[in-house]
């Protein structure tokens, strides 16, 4: 055999595990994480390079100027962001709940209709939310104008959709037994819910809140679309406008802060999910799948 | 199907619309009015200092505008260049994304074995990485003497484009070129395709390959005939996720070409709306941009909807 019906019998591998899957799979990975992984290891560099690596160092980080802790532009920026995160959090958790209790059970003229509107966001690209919420901020209610109120709610508008399908999505499996059992032991409705329903819901309102808090954090186009003042500059926008400029390694190590904040807020929800819902992976990994 | 009667549970069918009106109310202003306003300034009218006039009336709806960006579009104007280029930077993007996407979420679904889990983890991790940072990391490496700048003219990659015409110039891969705006959508966007594609060749039944292996097919065509057939769905899904966002993008042109040249219909309604200098033209391309996904849309709505139904009734 030749060299080459060699390598390609090897590739194929017709009795075992097809190589060359396994290889396309693992270039893959690689692509898609490793430049990221470089780009965080840039915020380690010492110097002001962003392609050639000078040694190790924190100073972009913590050092005394142009740093994440010390540049008055930076520090705003993830503060803004950060803000706004909990806000959507606290908006849009509430309202999705509320909703997606409300649409489970009501079945009546409307609710279809409504639960198509309530999946919309979902599939609208954000350039067209995010026109037609600068129309209505500056055109329809002139005086409301554009900021930090315009960008939280525009946050709220599109985490709302993820977090109703998540928690509906429990509410199904849960199914109706456990609060028709509380009120057939005379449980009143308040109760049924508050002591019910509600505790049940809490691995999906936890995993909800997560994603709509890593949600706002990675935005971008809403709240550009949104924002009003350098005040309201969140990471991601600053991330957009510096970075074809001649930035300092201090934009890498922002994006580093952002990125670790994520993933901090979501692997904390990973794991009280377990520990609340009890075990089931699979479940968890739909949860953090829930984009699509 | 979970089917609750409105007087089960708790109280009367009113507590649940109750439950249900803050987030209706939400939706309702945030979502159908300010799309509805899109129209209005759409078919309105704009003053001598081009700020919209909107009429929100649609029984005075003034067509004019719209009528003048169509004929833009049938007498080959710049929106139709803009338009076409769009729609090929998209297609391409999205035949390679499948090329891609494919294979990897074959391998994940089906031969992962025990590293199943492991690989599901890593596919999922490009998701929850800010879009802008992944765009700066290849920003990075792309730039005059980064680190894959370097690595692309060591493995003869540049030789190859140079040669090929898909880069004008050694090194200038941030220049202006098509072809890193069509790679850094699909670098973007994949991670949006494969998900769904692994969950659907996760679902089919084993057992459907094993009886066409059975039956005497060889491993080839039982793909071919059992495999690929089922996962249309997943394909379908994948595809129409990857679509929707990048027939919507205007900062990975922006970012990674920073050129006129490679404008998509994004970084025209954002010139328009945002930066603020025709509204109403913004406006019009906003909603035929919306007309044509429309269709991608409904489809992935009716998918999802019917999913959540079978679900239902499993539960």
């Amino acid at each position: 055999m030749s060299v080459f019906r060699k390598a390609f019998y090897w590739l194929r591998n017709p009795w075992g595990k097809p190589r060359w899957l396994a290889i396309i799979t693992i270039l893959y990975i690689l692509w898609s994480i490793v430049p990221v992984a470089i780009a965080i290891l840039f915020a380690f560099n010492h110097g002001r390079s962003r392609t050639t690596w000078q040694g190790f160092s924190f100073e972009w980080f913590t050092g005394p100027t142009g740093s994440v802790l010390h540049d008055p532009d930076l520090q705003g920026a993830l503060k803004h962001t950060l803000f706004l995160a909990v806000i959507c959090v606290l908006l849009s958790v509430p309202l999705g709940v509320t909703l997606a209790l409300g649409l489970q059970r009501w079945r009546g003229p409307g609710s279809g209709t409504i639960n198509t509107v309530m999946l919309l966001p979902l599939v609208t690209p954000e350039i067209v939310m995010g026109v037609a919420l600068l129309i209505l901020f500056l055109d329809v209610f002139p005086g409301f104008g554009l900021g930090t109120r315009a960008q939280a709610i525009g946050q709220v508008t599109f985490t709302l959709s993820y977090v109703v399908v998540m928690v509906r999505g429990r509410l199904v499996s849960i199914g109706p037994e456990y609060e028709e059992a509380a009120a057939d032991l005379g449980a009143p409705p308040r109760d049924q819910l508050r002591r019910v329903l509600l505790p049940l819901l809490m691995p999906a309102i936890i995993a909800s809140a997560a994603v709509a808090f890593a949600l706002s954090i990675d935005d971008f186009v809403v709240t550009q679309y949104l924002s009003g003042d350098a005040s309201t500059t969140t990471v991601s926008m600053l991330l957009y406008a510096s970075a074809r400029g001649a930035p300092t390694p201090a934009l890498n190590a922002l994006a580093t802060v952002s990125l670790v904040i994520t993933f901090a807020t979501l692997g904390l929800a990973f794991f009280l999910y377990r520990k609340i819902a009890g075990g089931s992976g699979s479940d968890t990994a739909q949860v953090a799948a829930m984009e699509v | 199907m979970v089917e609750v009667q409105g007087g089960l549970g708790l109280g009367s069918r009113w507590t649940w619309r109750a439950l249900a009106l803050p987030g209706v109310a939400w939706l309702t202003v945030f979502f159908l009015i300010a799309f509805y306003a899109v129209l209005c300034v759409a078919f309105g009218n704009q003053d001598s200092l081009s700020q919209p006039v909107p009429f929100w009336n649609p029984l005075d709806w003034n067509v004019g505008y719209f009528l003048s960006v169509m004929h833009d579009i049938f007498h080959n104007g710049p929106f139709l260049t803009v338009f076409i280029r769009t729609i090929v930077f998209v297609v391409i993007a999205m035949a390679l994304c499948l090329v891609v996407g494919y294979p990897v979420a074959y391998f994940a679904a089906r031969h992962a074995g025990r590293w199943k889990g492991l690989v599901l983890v890593l596919l999922i991790v490009p998701f929850w990485i800010n879009y802008l940072m992944r765009m700066l990391a290849w920003i990075n490496l792309l730039s005059p003497g980064g680190w894959g700048t370097r690595i692309l003219h060591g493995l003869g990659i540049e030789w190859i484009f140079l040669h090929l015409g898909l880069l004008s110039n050694p090194g200038g891969w941030l220049d202006g070129q098509q072809s890193t705006v069509i790679l850094a959508l699909v670098y973007g966007y994949i991670p949006f395709l494969i998900l769904p594609l692994f969950a659907a060749l996760d679902r089919i039944d084993q057992r459907q390959i094993e009886a066409a292996r059975d039956l005497g097919a060889s491993s080839f065509s039982a793909f071919l005939r059992v495999t690929l057939p089922l996962s249309v769905p997943g394909i379908l899904a994948g595809v129409v996720l990857v679509a929707l966002p990048m027939f919507g993008d205007y900062y990975t042109p922006d970012l990674v070409s920073a050129s006129t040249k490679t404008n998509m219909i994004g970084n025209q309604i954002d010139e328009f709306t945002r930066q603020g200098s025709e509204k109403v033209s913004g406006a019009v391309l906003t909603i035929l941009l919306s007309l044509l996904l429309l269709v991608l849309m409904a489809y992935y709505l009716r998918t999802t909807r019917r999913a959540g139904q079978e679900a239902g009734a499993e539960g």
